[in-house]
């Protein structure tokens, strides 16, 4: 039983806990958060430097070429800093997709740029208030153009291209789904608001966007899939350091808040409250981890460990943001502390690669298929 | 990451399994071993065979030194023989308290000659033991005890009751914890004593539980004698050796014996039909499940964290405590919810007419115990806080008083 990371692993998540620690402190998501920000540049150029945005693109790229474990030790530490960075986007969905279904001069022309950081990419789903389905989508890709409007979009201003779940048949079947790859110059874009300002996202139009198919015609919707189940292990180790973050953040103010005339921390109400939100992450911690397994030795299990660890890490972090600010009582409720900082963060995260409902349908389905198969 | 074995694991899974096949019985496919029918006397009997035969393999107690008939084995090993014994129709349970609480707290406070004469019997099965700590009075609050044991030349002569004491109806010896001093504050006035269950004065009588089964004990005793040369520890120092007990039940890992799971609750669901069809199409039955299964699988992925870190020579993290807070209450609302499934029919706890020979009704009355044995959901809740968290204690006001001056209620 070897059901851990490696040592160099860790070494890893230590030297980018101590990056962020002293590059991102919370006033960075609040600075982006209240002016608006597209993401901290600053930032980004360092994470670039460092070489975190080419983890999983192989060598002959221009990446590091290492594995998807290496990916989740980062993304933890990613989100527990609430990093306001389009790291997410460019690496975990577009960098995704295109390793997964790029043409190998695709490959070429975006995989160095993601990796360098001269361009960031995102991943255009959504197009509207309501599930993303065979029925709602109706963005078309038509003569190597794409029509249509996709919003919200993760980091659609601060991104030169975009891979988009595009209908290339009539039918609300999966087989009338691809996916394109589109660059953004020429899209009318504008910021959308949301209830993360921290991570903007942007509404988006096409009009006859010059586009190119990114894998076959037809197998646009078991692509996206597939990118999302990937993602949503790697989303699931920063809604794991988010979760964990919040539960230092209420631990440390139980310690220091007296009422009553002694620690808040010493009556049940609260300790049983902190050991919930402990239970909760340290149960998501393993589904991440097993998602994380799964995701580095590309299994069959792959789906199912997906939506297990994407389920257990939006409950936990949930549960973590919501019970910090309770913990915190009216302090908690104010613009000035940063409680809503990571309870805003939880529930986009939680939301991005669709919702907790969604991924619970997700998960029997898969455990369906695999009682069958 | 892999969940493979070492070459060192991997070589002594495969004695184990050698071992296994040339002594014992696989289980059959439908996992019912006809062991529910056989007298407890029966089985028992038949435990203390197989006891003494994994004793004489020195499988008995893997981890203990050799010189007490274990063979200094990794805790790594005895998770490893546990999995693969767990695949064969073996008596099981008689001896858990005695050889992973009683002896261990033995070893560390009896005499050379004690442990002479008590060690190996127990290993093999021979002679029983339980432990005599809960109250009617002392639950979760066991330092409260009122079991009194009074100095009378050389023997202490006890008073009181315990309760909730497994198997004391089959066994032969017990440790006991009793207030000797009830001037002092009330951690301060225990002291620990082992003693035989066939000494006069003690009688034992079953509780009958809301499941229905008889699984615990409360025993009494009137003008029990017990030497001092019985007693383990200081006068006094009856805490700190009762904390070593504890210490060794937390170190056994905790798993299985829950009942019913998602699996379980996937089977019915499949099967059964509600009002728009098989219930396993209905979206709150779906919801349900994955909640459940996101649980389960956390818990059991947590548990191969603990198993790497044990394979490594590692102490195990914090996160191996979470078990049977998370256990307990999901097997309680996954046993509702099937029963809830079956509308009007749930009422049944019927062998043929319920689904599963009534697995849920059972489970769902055997859970509200689960929830309570061994640390309640709130006490293990408030371990976490404490120990893992490193929240302080509740205010306690018991602390400087004297027992004796102590409030109590019911």
């Amino acid at each position: 039983m070897n059901f851990d990371f490696s040592d160099d692993q860790k070494f890893l998540k230590d030297q980018a806990n101590k990056f962020l620690t002293e590059k991102c402190d919370l006033s960075r998501p609040r600075k982006v958060l209240e002016n608006k920000e597209p993401h901290d540049s600053d930032l980004w150029k360092a994470i670039v430097e460092m070489g975190w945005t080419g983890t999983t693109i192989p060598e002959e790229y221009g990446g590091l070429g290492l594995g998807h474990l290496e990916l989740c030790v980062i993304a933890e530490e990613l989100g527990r800093a609430i990093a306001p960075v389009p790291f997410s986007s460019s690496v975990y969905l577009a960098t995704e997709a295109l390793l997964l279904a790029g043409s190998e001069e695709q490959k070429q022309t975006y995989l160095p740029k993601l990796a360098s950081g001269e361009s960031i990419g995102t991943f255009a789903v959504s197009e509207g208030a309501k599930p993303a389905t065979v029925k709602s989508i109706e963005t078309k890709f038509d003569g190597g153009a794409i029509s249509g409007t996709k919003v919200p979009v993760p980091d659609g201003l601060s991104a030169d291209f975009a891979v988009v779940l595009v209908r290339t048949g009539a039918s609300a079947s999966e087989q009338s789904f691809s996916l394109a790859i589109a660059d953004l110059a020429s899209t009318e874009r504008s910021v959308i608001d949301t209830m993360d300002p921290s991570r903007q996202q942007a509404q988006i139009e096409f009009t006859n966007t010059d586009a190119a198919l990114l894998g076959e015609q037809g197998a646009g919707w078991d692509l996206y899939r597939r990118v999302l189940d990937r993602a949503a292990i790697l989303f699931a180790f920063e809604q794991v350091g988010g979760a964990d973050a919040c539960l230092e953040m209420a631990k440390a103010y139980a310690l220091d808040r007296y009422a009553f005339g002694r620690q808040i921390g010493s009556y049940q109400a609260i300790k049983h409250k902190l050991a919930d939100m402990y239970i909760n992450n340290e149960l998501a911690r393993s589904n991440a981890y097993y998602g994380a397994w799964a995701l580095s030795s590309d299994a069959p299990e792959l789906p199912t460990a997906a939506a297990g660890a994407r389920v257990s890490a939006t409950q936990a972090y949930h549960y973590a943001s919501k019970e910090n600010i309770q913990t915190h009582g009216g302090m908690g409720f104010t613009w000035e502390a940063d409680c809503h900082l990571y309870y805003r963060r939880a529930k986009m995260l939680g939301l991005a690669l669709g919702g907790e409902r969604a991924w619970k349908e997700k998960l029997i389905t898969s455990l369906e298929q695999r009682n069958v198969a | 990451m892999d969940f493979e074995d070492t070459q060192d694991e991997a070589q002594f899974r495969s004695e184990v399994k050698d071992w296994l096949k040339a002594n014992a019985t696989p289980r059959s496919g439908d996992n019912r071993t006809g062991r529910a029918e056989q007298s407890e006397a029966d089985l028992l009997a038949e435990a203390k065979v197989w006891q003494a035969k994994k004793a004489d393999a020195k499988y008995a107690q893997i981890t203990w030194p050799e010189e007490f008939g274990g063979r200094g084995g990794s805790p790594i090993q005895n998770v490893i023989y546990g999995q693969e014994e767990a695949k064969y129709d073996v008596p099981r349970g008689f001896f858990d308290i005695g050889l992973g609480m009683c002896i261990p707290t033995l070893m560390a406070y009896a005499t050379k000659e004690q442990l002479g004469r008590y060690v190996q019997p127990a290993l093999r099965g021979e002679e029983v033991w339980c432990q005599l700590f809960s109250e009617p009075a002392a639950g979760s609050d066991v330092a409260g005890l009122r079991t009194k044991a009074e100095k009378d030349g050389d023997d202490w002569v006890v008073n009181g009751q315990k309760v909730w004491t497994s198997g004391a109806h089959y066994s032969d010896y017990g440790i006991l914890v009793v207030r000797t001093d009830p001037n002092v504050p009330k951690h301060k006035g225990l002291t620990m004593f082992f003693l035989s269950m066939k000494t006069p004065g003690i009688e034992v009588r079953p509780i009958k539980q809301i499941s229905g089964g008889a699984n615990f004990n409360e025993v009494f005793f009137n003008d029990v004698r017990i030497p001092d040369s019985q007693r383990l520890g200081k006068v006094g120092d009856g805490w700190k050796v009762a904390l070593t007990t504890l210490m060794n039940e937390r170190l056994a890992i905790g798993g299985g014996g829950a009942g019913p799971d998602y699996h379980e609750m996937m089977a019915l669901a499949r099967e059964l039909e509600l009002e728009d069809g098989p219930a396993l199409r209905n979206a709150l039955v779906r919801d349900k499940i994955a909640d459940w299964y996101v649980r389960g699988k956390g818990l059991q992925y947590t548990r191969y964290r603990t198993l790497t870190a044990l394979s490594k020579g590692q102490t195990p993290g914090p996160e191996a405590s979470i078990g049977k807070v998370v256990t307990a209450p999901k097997a309680q609302d996954l046993a509702s919810f099937a029963m809830d499934l079956q509308d009007m029919g749930g009422i049944m706890m019927d062998d043929d007419a319920s689904p599963g020979s009534a697995a849920f009704q059972l489970s769902y009355m055997s859970a509200p115990g689960f929830r309570i044995a061994g640390g309640t959901d709130e006490i293990l809740r408030n371990i976490i806080a404490e120990r893992v968290l490193g929240l302080p204690q509740d205010v306690r006001v018991d602390k400087e008083v004297a027992f004796k001056d102590l409030p109590t209620g019911r």
